[in-house]
């Protein structure tokens, strides 16, 4: 058995090794020479060093650090917004109550819905609520940030919930009774029962809603552009218009790519290290 | 046993890896020899404008019917040309036919364009000047229309207003200045109610990425004054590599005025897109609207659009530059079309075979005119493929007026959509009261200066 498998491990590895290699392992290669290199088509560059990385961080035109900044407050923001709702709408929604499963269906429709759509649709929305003040999204970058807020978590609280409500139908029933039993109250318990429980739950969700708010691209492009005056740019936003947008950026742009994938690669490692160690064994 | 394996797998891995990196690199460079199946060469023309795939189409079917040459037309998504004949561009079928959008699009593609000066359709252009030439001469885009755009104005509202007692002017023709336009244009705001409009201009469109009425078409203006005062030379970069922004005040004027008598507040221009305005004017709720000759599809097919095709017509934007009396609108092209110097000499032979198909054969002309709605501007076509909507028509009117001096579009030489987007920005915050004209005018010098530094 062991001999055979060894024998035939070539075979039955190489397919999916070559397939991860074409999509995945030569495209990733060849974006981080290509950060280091002058180029317009991909297939045709030039080494140039470290120039890219200097462009992106340090021409006053490029962006990348006020947008790193600001995705960095959206991300924090939409942590604290996104987790917090959707653990009050899964506590509501396992309490029982009549009309759950329907709640639950609806809460999670807006995940559904792709980001360019829905976008546009908060884009009228939000417009139209603002024009009873004569005021639009682009009046300023925090009207802008609240709309991404807003839109941001009305679409990601519906799958956080879900995951919530599952973490806390695991919670084992004699817990709870046990619990009561000794005279806990509902902080309590709360506290005490129920968030150490969901801890597994709240380090994906944390997990999910850092690198999607992030990485948030469609919902940026479709609700404000980055405007007003690439304001409310974010970084994938920035990376997307640096690239095609600007003639001879096409390097710096590679290069802000590259630092992205580190950046979301390094805060979600750490991230999860930290609340790897607050779970409890159950 | 277990390094064996590992090191197989490294091998392996490292094997893939290389052959990855040969294929890619070998794409860009080995193009020229495979590629063409057929004998006779085929076409891969990929397309700017997604409004015309659908005619594209129909042409490519028919074009293969009848000679039995292959063409293959892609178009695509709007706004992501670049990002897409890049990709296509690596790959070995790469495009025969591509489009570029003038001396700043060629400069980033002059590694793809072939020299088109000895082909046949090149001698039928009206007027050479319109193609892109490169610095030794050669030929490398031609112009697949012309276009024109100025102030758009419902002719009937317009007369109504003529009527009324006090006019500031008794007809349209009389208003060849900014100033007489200002006079007309801000008395008869404050007459909206009288005309049962909500404006004399429709909505300033400053949505990002609706703003091109104003960052580009109507900066062209004053940069044509600026350039024509110095006699620059546009093909050398050297002398747009810098503006001055000598008519900034003029613009600040002509803007000032679409803000300050529209339909709707400046701050609420940041909601606004290209198609409200447009629909504003097709409803008859404003008089004025900026736009070309391209927009009449959009006003005619408005659900109760009350404007008839006999009552629209252009003005010029007149931004109070000296000698503006003779100005006559924007004519000019953004549409370029290039063979890929990189194709097979077959396909390349293909590609511009079919090109002068469609601009000389009458079943392409008719194609032309009337399915992509081109001006064309080929000594093939005569008055009789004219095209058929009114500003099409004006457009051709005004490029044949005597004593008139069309504006060129100078803006295909504007440094980058990075450029433009911020310009666009600077003006919504204008409008908004968050910018001083000031700081719009010292960013867009930095800004342009900074964005060709960096095409350079």
């Amino acid at each position: 058995m062991q001999k055979s498998l060894t024998k035939y491990f070539p075979a039955f590895v190489l397919p999916t090794l070559a397939a991860f290699s074409i999509a995945f392992l030569v495209p990733f290669v060849m974006g981080i020479v290509l950060s280091f290199s002058d180029f317009t088509i991909v297939t045709d560059a030039r080494f140039n060093g470290f120039d890219n990385y200097v462009r992106a961080f340090t021409d006053p035109s490029s962006n990348f650090v006020y947008a790193l900044g600001f995705t960095a407050l959206f991300t924090v923001v939409s942590i604290i917004t996104v987790n917090i709702l959707a653990f009050l709408l899964a506590m509501l929604l396992t309490r029982g109550l009549k009309g759950t499963n329907l709640f639950r269906g609806v809460f999670f429709v807006p995940n559904l819905i792709g980001g360019i759509v829905l976008g546009y649709v908060w884009n009228t929305i939000l417009n139209a609520i603002l024009s009873n003040f004569d005021l639009t999204l682009m009046y300023s970058a925090n009207l802008g940030f609240w709309g991404l807020i807003i839109v941001n978590s009305w679409q990601m609280i519906g799958y956080m919930m879900i995951i919530y409500i599952a973490g806390i139908q695991n919670i084992p029933g004699d817990l709870k009774e046990a619990a009561a039993i000794d005279g806990a109250n509902k902080r309590q318990t709360l506290f005490r029962i129920t968030l150490p429980l969901v801890m597994p739950s709240i380090t994906i969700c944390t997990f999910l809603t850092l690198t999607n708010s992030f990485k948030l691209f469609d919902q940026n492009l479709a609700l404000t552009g980055g405007g007003p005056s690439n304001m409310t740019e974010m970084l994938a936003l920035n990376i997307y218009h640096t690239f095609y947008g600007r003639n001879g950026w096409s390097g710096p742009g590679q290069a802000k790519a590259v630092v992205f994938f580190a950046l979301v690669g390094v805060i979600a490692l750490i991230q999860l290290r930290i609340t790897r160690s607050k779970e409890v064994e159950n | 046993m277990k390094t064996k394996m590992k090191r197989f797998a490294a091998i392996t891995a490292t094997l893939l890896l290389l052959c990855g990196l040969l294929a890619a690199c070998g794409g860009g460079s080995g193009s020229g020899g495979g590629g063409g199946k057929s004998e006779s060469g085929q076409v891969y023309f990929q397309n700017f404008k997604p409004e015309q795939d659908e005619a594209y189409q129909a042409i490519a079917a028919e074009y293969t019917k009848e000679t039995g040459v292959p063409v293959k037309v892609i178009t695509a998504a709007s706004g992501t040309y670049e990002q897409s004949l890049r990709s296509e561009i690596a790959k070995k079928d790469a495009p025969t036919i591509f489009q570029i959008n003038g001396p700043v699009g060629y400069a980033s593609w002059k590694d793809y364009t072939a020299d088109l000066s000895a082909s046949e359709v090149y001698t039928h252009l009206t007027d050479k000047s319109l193609a892109i030439t490169g610095e030794d001469g050669g030929v490398y885009g031609i112009p697949l229309t012309i276009e024109g755009y100025g102030i758009i104005v419902n002719n009937k509202i317009a007369a109504q207003y003529f009527a009324l007692p006090g006019a500031q002017a008794t007809s349209l023709d009389e208003i060849t200045t900014f100033a007489k336009l200002k006079a007309v244009v801000e008395d008869m705001q404050s007459k909206a109610s009288d005309l049962r409009i909500d404006g004399v201009f429709a909505s300033t469109s400053l949505k990002p990425g609706e703003d091109w009425r104003w960052q580009t078409h109507l900066m062209n203006v004053p940069i044509y004054y600026e350039w024509s005062g110095e006699d620059a030379d546009l093909s050398d970069p050297a002398a747009t590599a810098e503006i001055k922004f000598q008519y900034s005040d003029n613009f600040k004027d002509i803007f000032d005025l679409y803000l300050n008598n529209s339909t709707i507040k400046p701050t609420v221009a940041g909601s606004k897109t290209v198609d409200d305005s447009m629909a504003e004017f097709a409803l008859g709720k404003a008089v004025m609207v900026q736009n070309g000759n391209w927009a009449y599809g959009q006003i005619s097919g408005v659900d109760g659009n009350t404007v008839a095709a006999e009552d629209v017509t252009f003005l010029p934007i007149y931004i109070g530059a000296p000698g503006e009396e003779t100005q006559g609108l924007c004519i000019g092209t953004e549409n370029f079309f290039c063979i890929n110097k990189n194709a097979s000499e077959a396909d390349q032979k293909a590609s511009l075979d079919f090109m002068n198909w469609l601009y000389t054969s009458d079943a392409g002309k008719a194609h032309v005119t009337n399915d992509l709605g081109f001006i064309a501007p080929f000594d093939t076509f005569t008055d009789a493929d004219k095209p058929a909507d009114p500003l099409g028509q004006q457009v051709m009117d005004w490029s044949a007026k005597s004593g008139i001096q069309n504006v060129p579009w100078n803006f295909t030489v504007f440094p980058s959509q990075q450029f433009k987007d911020n310009f666009g920005g600077y003006l919504l915050l204008y409008a908004q009261d968050q910018m001083g004209w000031s700081d719009v005018t010292s960013k867009v010098i930095a800004d342009w200066a900074a964005e060709k530094a960096a095409a350079a």
